[in-house]
């Protein structure tokens, strides 16, 4: 179990740092991994050396704090030490705990490519001549054989020096590794010991570091968000390579089969987005129709006309809706709305057909309709447009309320020329940021909308949406370098400066509703 | 009611309030507009008014002074009902406008506020323009057929209250823009455009500075030739100025109404001297 933590986590590691550091090609990535990987075995366990070292800190934290209470006896009590014990015991077990951590990454990160590097040196003379992805499966060969993978007269008795090189520097990573990272440990308690003194203040130390800890976090969210966008970005102008710009932005045609043999009939692969947008934008469309009128009075009962109680149980009822899977709802609105849906418009044609009404008798609903995603996207989005409105509601000042009662205005009154019209921009700014989320929303979608990039504004047609061609465009096995696939990237850029936009647009509206009171 | 005295046994002269009492000065008028008989009014559990009995003359201005929490504030707000707002306040006793009982049952609450209008402490402009915020009043309870009447009756409102010359020109502007003192001048106008019997002011003034506070007390004292008019201070200078007649209240009871200059020259109960004095307050 531990063993392939260990390895999970190392994985990753190996990712990460290829990912940042350099432009390796995935196959030489993936030989990178098991050659990693495999030195892994017969090292002492990552989680155990992790508990140690938290172990390790926790008895630096006590030393530190019995350190203090001592040293501000002789000097007339902890009131004359320049800070509180719990800053010296802090202070002390980060000194033990941060470098032991610094060096067991470092460590982990670095030593693959460090002992990859050594053994290189040892290989023949001629395997040194070869190009960089030969060379990489002849290490993992090397690697390999000291696994006990092959043998080495497969391989070659040339590269003997080589795989016994390896044994002998994995074994000394395996077991320095531990080592190294305990004597920090201990060396770091002890210079955090020695800081422990009554003129120096603890406390701008911890301080510091729990500040930096916090800037850490915070900036890993926004640094993530640069590296989607980045990584998104240049894909897409990989596509803008093979698709022109226009004709993606412009096209009416959605079709993004590319022949894979030159002689191949019908693939001619055709990326005009419009369809998608269209389809994207009706099923919004319907779901706001739903969601927005249904939210905003739910809102307005709930914070006007309830009592208490009622409040009481709606309002986590109407939570719980938001609680619901989207998974969920996705297999509601295909196996439960969408057959209704076209059920009743086949009675309502077979009735105009009786009847001669012509524009009946050709009602034609197809079993996936954009009506019945956007109907349960729609019931989906419900508990943000209400939630939200809710919020802004209640914060209309009761001073407000009290001036239209006192003016003789009743309570529909109030709500219809006071209270809304102060709360509109607010709504607004829900309404925005829910029209984003079904803009976003996919897998209600993938389940109910279907696959066909129809460009009709025809609620009962079958149409897609941008989250469904992309999804359709990733899944299964993909070249990276296709239009095909890289007009998945393409879509979520789009998608993304949509999104972004409606939520620019929805929090300076609400950014503006708030100032008004304030 | 034990409890409520014992908690300010620190200040000896409450004791001169028992669980009987009665108001000093001259409470009852002939042919007033508004007469209360023993008013109690609740909070939950808690008493905040004890059978309090007062005349309310007609085109006369009424002060109701008093140490904080002593229920002239509340005492106002059931004169036009804006207590029905608050779900835990009780009203018991007789509360009359004009020889009808506001808490009739029958009375419909949205004709009693427009006959009893009501200015708050804090100026409350609705968030839309000038304008639509005089017309507000005349809108709900369609008071004008026209849009010439409406205009019109704007006009005349912003007049009233001095506003006019001020906002005539950016009528369609904002009226959260306006200082606070002409937001509360146009929150008076707001209420006087629905041409109210009665206009309640919970304390008018205090958010206001001295100038602004000198012209809305000059609109008061213009208004109450037309209009009878309640006003809660927790300024004696205030009282002084626009009342005709002032009421002091104390721990929920009303102690003592007079005429306003008899009340601060002269008073007849111990608790309205420490009071004017500075000695309670």
């Amino acid at each position: 179990m531990f063993r392939l933590e260990f390895r999970l986590e190392f994985r990753l590691e190996v990712w990460i740092g290829i990912a940042c550091f350099s432009n390796v090609d995935i196959q030489s990535a993936a030989s990178e991994y098991s050659v990693v990987g495999k030195l892994s075995k017969g090292k002492m366990n990552l989680s155990t050396l992790l508990l140690i070292i938290l172990a390790g800190s926790a008895v630096a934290y006590f030393l530190g704090y019995t350190r203090s209470q001592q040293i501000a006896k002789p000097i007339g009590g902890v009131r004359n030490l320049a800070a509180l014990p719990t800053y010296y015991a802090s202070m002390m077990s980060l000194w033990a705990l941060i470098p032991a951590l610094i060096v067991l990454f470092l460590w982990s990160v670095l030593d693959g490519s460090i002992i990859t590097s050594l053994v290189k040196s040892s290989l023949p003379a001629e395997a040194k001549q070869l190009s960089d992805e030969n060379l990489g499966l002849v290490m993992s060969q090397v690697y390999n054989v000291s696994q006990g993978i092959g043998s080495l007269d497969t391989l070659g008795q040339e590269y003997g020096p080589a795989v016994s090189r390896l044994n002998s520097l994995s074994s000394i990573s395996a077991k320095a590794m531990p080592v190294l990272t305990i004597l920090v440990l201990i060396l770091g308690a002890i210079l955090g010991l020695r800081a422990v003194k009554p003129t120096n203040n603890a406390r701008y130390a911890v301080e510091k570091v729990f500040n930096i800890t916090l800037f850490v976090c915070s900036s890993i969210a926004i640094f993530t968000t640069f590296g989607i966008v980045f990584s998104v970005l240049f894909e897409s102008l990989n596509f803008f390579q093979k698709v022109p710009f226009f004709d993606f932005l412009f096209g009416t045609h959605w079709s993004p089969q590319i022949a894979i043999r030159a002689d191949q009939a019908g693939a001619s692969g055709s990326f005009g987005v419009i369809p998608l947008i269209v389809g994207t934008l009706l099923i919004s469309f319907i779901a706001l129709l739903i969601a927005v009128p249904v939210g905003l009075m739910s809102a307005i009962y709930l914070s006007e006309y309830a009592s208490a109680r009622v409040r009481g149980i709606v309002k986590p009822a109407l939570e719980v809706l938001a609680g619901v899977p989207t998974v969920v709802y996705g297999f509601f609105a295909a196996l439960t709305v969408a057959p209704a849906i076209r059920r009743y418009g086949d009675q309502l044609r077979d009735w105009g057909a009786e009847n001669d009404i012509g524009f009946l008798a050709n009602l034609a609903v197809s079993s996936e309709s954009a009506l019945a995603a956007g109907l349960v996207m729609g019931v989906m989005i419900i508990p943000f447009v209400s939630s939200l409105s809710d919020d802004v509601i209640n914060a209309v000042p009761q001073s407000l309320r009290d001036g239209s009662y006192g003016l003789g205005a009743t309570q529909s009154e109030t709500i219809k020329k006071v209270i809304f019209p102060a709360a509109l921009p607010g709504v607004v700014g829900g309404v925005l940021l829910a029209a984003s989320r079904a803009i976003g929303e996919t897998m209600i979608v993938v389940m109910a909308a279907g696959l066909a990039a129809n460009l009709t504004v025809n609620p009962l047609d079958a149409v897609t949406t941008v989250t469904v061609q992309i999804v359709t465009l990733l899944v299964g096995d993909q070249e990276f370098d296709s239009a095909k696939t890289l007009a998945a990237f393409a879509l979520g850029l789009f998608l993304f400066v949509i999104t972004l936009a409606l939520n620019v647009i929805a929090l300076k509206v609400v950014k503006k509703y708030r100032e008004q009171y304030d | 009611m034990n409890q409520i005295i014992m908690n300010t046994a620190q200040q000896p002269l409450v004791d001169i309030v028992t669980e009987t009492y009665q108001t000093s000065g001259l409470p009852l008028l002939e042919d007033p507009k508004m007469r209360v008989r023993n008013a109690n009014v609740f909070y939950g559990a808690k008493q905040a008014i004890f059978d309090v009995n007062l005349d309310i003359g007609k085109n006369q201005v009424i002060s109701m002074i008093g140490p904080s929490g002593c229920g002239k504030s509340t005492f106002l707000r059931c004169l036009n009902r804006m207590n029905d707002t608050i779900d835990i306040c009780r009203v018991e006793g007789e509360l009359l406008l004009e020889d009808q009982d506001i808490y009739d049952k029958k009375i419909d609450v949205v004709e009693l506020r427009a006959r009893v209008g009501m200015v708050f402490q804090k100026p409350n402009p609705f968030p839309k323009s000038i304008y639509e915020n005089v017309a507000y009043g005349a809108r709900i309870h369609g008071l004008t057929d026209n849009k010439v009447q409406l205009d019109e009756l704007v006009e005349v409102s912003l007049i009233r209250c001095g506003l006019w010359n001020e906002v005539k020109d950016r009528l369609d502007e904002p009226a959260t823009g306006l200082s606070g003192g002409q937001q509360q001048r146009l929150c008076i106008a707001r209420a006087i455009a629905v041409n109210p019997e009665v206009i309640l002011m919970d304390e008018p003034c205090s958010a206001l500075d001295p100038i602004a506070t000198a012209t809305v007390e000059e609109l008061i004292h213009e208004l109450s030739e037309n209009f009878t008019i309640c006003i809660v201070t927790h300024s004696m200078q205030q009282a002084a100025r626009v009342s005709q007649r002032t009421a002091y209240f104390h721990l929920g009871k009303l102690i003592e109404v007079n005429d306003t200059s008899q009340v601060f020259t002269n008073p007849e109960h111990q608790l309205t001297e420490e009071y004017i004095t500075g000695r309670i307050g």
